[in-house]
């Protein structure tokens, strides 16, 4: 049965990607623990803040699980949604799980609670790299429509795997903020053809910011969920001076480009405009094609 | 304060700090100690390649130095706003940055921030708040995002939020805020020297932001919320 990633919530997102049944939510709606920032702005809170938190199992493996709701206030971090995933990277260290998988949509940190999300996220970043240090896979999966942004966005690069549908969106600051900050010149933030080509699943695939491309379907999430678990990897002086030299060689190879399509024509893609039309698979297709192609 | 004051309050002559563009690095010495400084200064904004430059600050200290306490300098003005930084994946420039840090913290380098001018944003989420512990000058200003751009994201006037940021810890820009949270350990007046030498001797192992963003009330779930999610048994949920 196919069903839309995007088009879910968060909890439909876990029930449909998770064990049937085996999700058990941690401080949910029924604890209602609201921000205690948003009634001040007049704006509604919310009993869950925005993020579901909890235990389940994936292919029978034990996990820990969080996912932001896009609704809510585009997924922003607060100070009680950033502590909620805090306190699961932290109880990972405590129980060991097989992973921990993040369904990230927000627009990184909530501006109404702006200093609060600010040190959130980075308390997040430190929570979460403990948890890789002590071996445990930490997955970001991606496909809502307010995709993966700011502080989410740094968030998501310090996963061990990121899977994202082609809806799925990855970047630091949003359009319309570098629109506001430059014009529309610089980043026209209503083109929709430019923001996706820019920050969409299928060019960070294409790039290797996204590990994993799958199509809007929480079935097609849950076998790329599985197939994370055995990833963990902790950080190492190896591994990061290999991410270095693919970014500073990345600068070198498409720092001249202009835009994503260009990027793309270098890699060896002949048709750059079709790609917006290609499936998961298309891509991967494409992408093996090059990969021969510059070999 | 400009940097170089900033450098001499710390290590007066004793240092080999040095400014390439916006970057600064080199050593300094403090209380007989060798440590490295890296930074940034003229509220750099942090494009793809000056986030490339503090990692490799970071890792040469890693490689050549084991060991060696890291202090960094902060001084931007967040990540450029760019289209070109977004197309090449600036936040997994700033990521590596900030796996850079994490990365000496667990090879035992103590890492200590000190925000002498600007931190606003993700240049200060991947720089001073991946250390043991974030210090700031009194004057020093931190902000998530200037607010033009904050109220066309929020839908609030710029007015409303002019006024909120007077009042309201979450929003303010002013850096005692940010002490009252927990995110910044301490300010620093008077002599850098000997504060620089103490927060070496004193960083702490584990995050103690949340516990003292509770406990000087600037921040008073985040440390119970957190505790709550890591020890409360779950609930099954009905099936939506």
């Amino acid at each position: 049965m196919n069903r839309s990633f995007a088009e879910s919530t968060a909890r439909e997102r876990l029930h449909a990607l998770l064990d049937a049944g085996s999700f058990e939510e941690i401080l949910g709606p029924g604890a209602r623990v609201v921000s205690p920032h948003l009634a001040l702005l007049g704006v509604p809170s919310a009993f869950d803040d925005g993020v579901v938190v909890g235990r389940a199992t994936l292919s029978a493996q034990p996990v820990l699980v969080a996912a932001q709701e896009g609704a809510f206030m585009g997924g922003g971090v607060g100070e009680v949604h950033g502590a909620k995933l805090v306190g699961l990277f932290q109880r990972a260290l405590l129980e060991k799980p097989a992973a921990v998988l993040v369904l990230a949509e927000s627009g990184g940190v909530r501006l109404h609670e702006a200093n609060a999300g600010l040190i959130a996220v980075s308390e997040v970043m430190r929570a979460l790299l403990d948890v890789r240090a002590q071996g445990i896979a930490v997955a970001m999966l991606i496909g809502g429509e307010n995709g993966c942004f700011g502080g989410m966005g740094l968030i998501a690069r310090c996963a061990d795997v990121v899977v994202m549908s082609d809806i799925g969106r990855l970047s630091m600051s949003g359009p319309e903020v570098i629109e506001s900050s430059h014009g529309v010149e610089e980043f026209d933030a209503r083109d929709r053809a430019l923001v996706w080509r820019t920050t969409g699943g299928k060019h960070r695939y294409l790039m290797g910011d996204c590990d994993v491309l799958v199509d809007d379907d929480v079935a097609a999430f849950r076998s790329a969920a599985i197939a994370a678990l055995p990833a963990a990897h902790a950080l190492s002086l190896e591994s990061l001076e290999r991410e270095h030299a693919m970014l500073g060689a990345r600068i070198a190879d498409f720092g001249h480009c202009r835009d994503s399509a260009d990027i793309w024509q270098a890699m060896g893609v002949h048709q750059p405009m079709a790609v917006a039309e290609l499936d998961a698979q298309g891509v991967r297709d494409l992408q093996t094609d090059c990969a021969k192609e510059l070999a | 304060m400009n940097w170089q004051d900033v450098v001499g309050g710390l290590f007066g002559s004793a240092h080999t700090v040095v400014r390439t563009g916006d970057l600064l690095s080199g050593t300094g010495v403090v209380d007989g100690q060798t440590v490295a400084v890296i930074g940034t200064t003229d509220h750099a904004p942090i494009g793809v390649e000056l986030a490339l430059a503090q990692a490799r600050c970071v890792l040469d200290t890693v490689k050549n130095h084991p060991g060696r306490a890291i202090v960094l300098l902060v001084d931007t003005q967040g990540q450029r706003l760019r289209y070109r930084d977004e197309m090449l994946g600036i936040n997994r420039y700033m990521a590596h940055m900030a796996c850079c840090v994490a990365l000496a913290r667990q090879r035992g380098h103590r890492v200590i921030g000190l925000v002498y001018d600007q931190a606003l944003s993700g240049g200060f989420i991947t720089s001073g708040l991946m250390a043991d512990a974030c210090y700031a000058l009194p004057e020093a200003e931190i902000r998530v995002m200037r607010l033009p751009a904050m109220a066309r994201v929020t839908k609030i006037s710029e007015a409303r939020l002019e006024q909120l940021a007077q009042s309201n810890p979450v929003f303010a820009p002013g850096v005692e805020n940010f002490v009252a949270m927990g995110g910044i350990r301490a300010l620093w007046r008077g002599d850098l020297a000997a504060q620089l030498a103490l927060a070496l001797t004193d960083a702490p192992q584990h995050d103690e932001r949340a516990a003292d963003g509770a406990q000087r009330g600037g921040r008073q779930l985040a440390a119970a919320v957190a505790q709550r999610v890591r020890t409360e048994a779950g609930a099954v949920m009905p099936v939506a």
